[in-house]
């Protein structure tokens, strides 16, 4: 029995050897970091895909040949900028998260 | 018909054991007294009688490692080991444990540094005795090589995966040659089931092992584990048993030796047992009522066990091959002194160190041994005494 | 076979791979990280049939906090310093193992991911170890951020000269590290290894080819990653791969391969940037003098002159 407010796995439901199963982060939101996001200009926007390969977080989506671009998702978007500063059109910009 | 033994270096004799366990994977690195266990198992490497990987590793922290890396990919897997090689690995040797792999780990005991000292004693395993590791301790040749088998299989049983150690005396019991029965291939084969990993390193199911875990998991992770290591004495005595129907030697977590009316009882682990039967038989003789207890099983330690076999005695004097700095008792003192703690009528118990650092231990050591066991009885003991320090 | 003739399938702007990531997202690096991005490319470029090894570090911390993981393939920490040896054991199981029927017959990478600091300093030995041991299927990837990040920013031997860390600072006495970086692919190609490569996530492709490239030829391979790291390097976080641009053009980082002890420089830097251009986006050389700056560039001209000797007496 615990009472610790920390403690939220049993002993008895410890996996194995604590694995763990792959690509389980996704459950971890990590979009609540960024202080600002990314706005795409889809005028502009001559799907390279630099947005998509450069970004470290992995959060840009191709949205297919009909729709041609990439959509970031902003649950895990941290708001770094690097797809701004890598997009050679200067499509994205960066735009302050209201609070 | 039975098969007879032969004449073998008991360091040979483990090794054969590996081969006839099929290991997949040796991960190795030289240090005396160990040496002889891989240099055999490179041999039978190279001359294809065990076929296995053998990794000659640049030092004993990388034999753990590719040994842990090797056991959660899924291959049978051995290493071997004495003192600083031991302690290079210790980092590594909590993690085995954690990680689930069963390692089988044979340490041909030895003293540690300083002073650098070659020969046996047993601080290189007490080092690490609570690291989540099954260890045993054979006494003599035979047990070695059975043990190295049984190891496989007690580690290796899906209710354990639990990295083993089996510890045999550097030099006094490794490097001496005894009568050995080894098994067939077939008896073997028969007696191990397969190495099936279930915490596995596989392309088809891509889990993730050895992550960080933070407050709020840290505890709940190191107590499962601990759970493990305490139910597997059980699997321990399983194996054992299964061990005595197939190859007829039979095995317990401890063994006694004309304790049942003594009122002295020695507590020993590992080669030195043989000497103190010898001594307790010339006491006997002269009518002293004194017996022994050793133990097999270091750990998971078999508290039950101990304490049926030592409560009635009046004196427990504990044999310690480790020197403790700064505390009061050797660590089998310890945990026979908490064994014993609730008994209703506990014995008194007394702990001497002996055989550091390969210094010899005779019969007549344990006549001293108990000579002041009975001295002590009045008084008490306020901590461990050396058996033939020059003061 | 030459390893050099090798064929390994190429990526290429077309023929980019567009599936899942390997690695996930939700892990904790930091906002713009550079190492994290050089991590994910490397990954899916491989796909999904190798397994990792994980030294402790930055990528091993932000991707594996229990119970959750980014890695969409077979992953093992261990400790700090042995990744290489950790390699070793999976590597070596699974040839024994495929030897002997108990798994499917397919030659499946080992790659171990360590940092600067696993890889330069405490982790020397062991790599050392499986280079010279020569495991057929083993890739060594060093992700070089310069410091130990995961600590908060302490030198490591790869923290480059002039450098300003948590314990090499700059001061009346100091101008922040005072050793030039130690020249880990130097090390690792003088094991006589199959594979030694430098790349930088800025150049992806040529990035993503080396670890197939690595992953192809039979031996041990060793690929040294710039990771740029705007927390330690005091950085703007959108500029990680822009740095990563710059180090290249400005020949401090060259991107280059030792295929069997042949030399080949992959993007040759004609009219380089000034050093100066490199080290003023970054708050960690933000102390040094004109001098300092001067000197970094006669040591980047000798060194980036070294390696074009290299490559044309031992060319591949």
């Amino acid at each position: 029995m615990s009472d610790h407010p920390e403690a939220f796995m049993k002993v008895k439901d410890m996996p194995e050897g604590f694995q763990a199963r792959p690509g389980s982060t996704v459950d971890f939101k990590t979009g609540d970091w960024r202080s600002s996001r990314p706005v795409l200009d889809r005028e502009k926007c001559i799907y390279c895909g630099f947005c998509y390969i450069y970004c470290p977080d992995g959060v840009y989506q191709d949205q297919g040949p009909e729709e041609k671009y990439y959509k970031a998702d902003l649950d895990f978007c941290k708001g770094c900028g690097v797809c701004a500063n890598e997009c050679p059109k200067k499509c994205i910009s960066m735009v302050l998260e209201e609070v | 018909m039975a098969k007879k033994p032969i004449g073998i270096e008991v360091s040979l004799a483990v090794a054969e054991a590996v081969k006839l366990c099929d290991a997949d994977v040796v991960a190795a690195y030289p240090i005396t007294p160990q040496t002889h266990i891989v240099e055999h198992l490179s041999e039978l490497v190279a001359n294809g009688e065990l076929d296995a990987a053998y990794i000659p590793v640049e030092s004993e922290h990388s034999a753990m490692s590719s040994c842990i890396g090797s056991s959660a990919a899924g291959a049978r897997t051995f290493t071997a080991t004495s003192s600083q090689g031991l302690a290079l690995m210790n980092e590594m040797i909590y993690i085995a444990p954690v990680l689930r792999t069963p390692i089988v780990l044979a340490i041909a005991n030895r003293a540690l540094s300083a002073p650098i000292n070659i020969w046996n004693d047993h601080s290189d395993i007490m080092s690490v005795r609570d690291a989540g590791w099954i260890a045993v301790f054979a006494e003599n040749g035979q047990e070695a090589l059975d043990l190295t088998i049984m190891a496989f299989k007690i580690g290796e049983r899906p209710d354990v995966r639990l990295p083993v150690s089996l510890n045999i005396d550097g030099f006094t019991l490794s490097h001496f040659i005894e009568p050995i029965i080894i098994p067939d291939h077939e008896e073997v084969q028969a007696f191990l089931p397969p190495n099936e990993a279930t915490v596995k390193l596989d392309v088809a199911n891509p889990i993730s092992i050895g992550l960080l875990a933070n407050p709020e998991t840290y505890t709940e992770i190191r107590k499962a584990t601990d759970d493990i290591l305490l139910a597997s004495k059980d699997k321990v005595i399983e194996v054992f048993k299964e061990f005595g129907k197939a190859f007829g030697r039979h095995y317990r977590v401890i063994e006694t030796y004309r304790h049942e009316d003594a009122e002295i009882v020695l507590v020993t682990m590992g080669s030195i047992s043989e000497t103190a039967m010898t001594a307790i038989d010339e006491m006997r003789e002269a009518g002293e009522k004194v017996g022994l207890i050793r133990i097999r099983l270091w750990r998971p330690f078999p508290v039950e066990e101990l304490k049926a076999a030592l409560v009635s005695a009046k004196v427990v004097a504990v044999v310690d091959r480790h020197m403790v700095m700064g505390a009061p008792n050797g660590p089998v003192c310890l945990e026979i002194k908490s064994a014993l703690y609730d008994a209703l009528n506990p014995p008194k118990v007394f702990n001497f160190i002996m055989g550091l650092g390969g210094r010899d231990v005779r019969r007549v050591d344990f006549k001293t041994v108990v000579e002041r066991s009975k001295s002590l009885v009045k008084g008490g003991q306020s901590s461990f005494e050396i058996v033939g320090v020059y003061e | 076979m030459r390893s050099a003739d090798v064929p390994y399938e190429k990526v290429t702007a077309k023929t980019f791979p567009k599936g899942l990531d390997t690695l996930a997202s939700g892990h904790r690096a930091c906002q713009g990280c550079g190492e994290v991005l050089a991590l994910r490319l490397l990954l899916k470029s491989l796909g999904s049939e190798f397994i990792a090894v994980s030294a402790t570090g930055c990528m091993e911390v932000c991707t594996s906090t229990f119970p959750q993981s980014s890695w969409r393939v077979p992953w093992l920490h261990v400790a700090f310093e042995n990744a290489a040896a950790v390699a070793s054991g999976v590597e070596s199981a699974l040839h024994v193992l495929r030897k002997k029927g108990k798994i499917p017959n397919k030659r499946i990478p080992v790659v171990a991911v360590a940092g600067d600091g696993g890889t330069a300093d405490i982790g020397l030995q062991a790599l050392s170890g499986a280079l010279e041991r020569g495991h057929r299927d083993f890739i060594y990837v060093c992700l070089d951020n310069e410091a130990y990040m995961n600590t908060g920013i302490q030198r490591s031997s790869a923290t480059p000269f002039g450098a300003n860390t948590t314990t090499s600072p700059s001061g009346t006495h100091s101008k922040g590290q005072h050793t030039w970086k130690k020249n880990m692919p130097a090390i690792a190609a003088a094991h006589g290894v199959p594979y030694v490569a430098t790349a930088s996530p800025a150049f992806h492709l040529d990035l993503m080819n080396k670890i197939r490239r690595a992953a192809a030829i039979e031996g041990p391979a060793y690929l040294h990653v710039y990771a740029p790291c705007p927390t330690g390097w005091r950085m703007k976080p959108e500029l990680a791969v822009e740095c990563s641009r710059l180090v290249v053009n400005s020949r401090i980082f060259p991107l280059y391969e030792v295929i069997d002890g042949h030399y080949v420089i992959n993007r040759k830097v004609d009219n380089p940037i000034p050093v100066a251009d490199y080290l003023k986006q970054q708050g960690r050389f933000r102390h040094l003098k004109p001098e300092d700056v001067e000197l970094i560039q006669a040591r980047v001209n000798l060194e980036y002159e070294n390696l074009v000797k290299l490559a044309g007496t031992f060319p591949v």
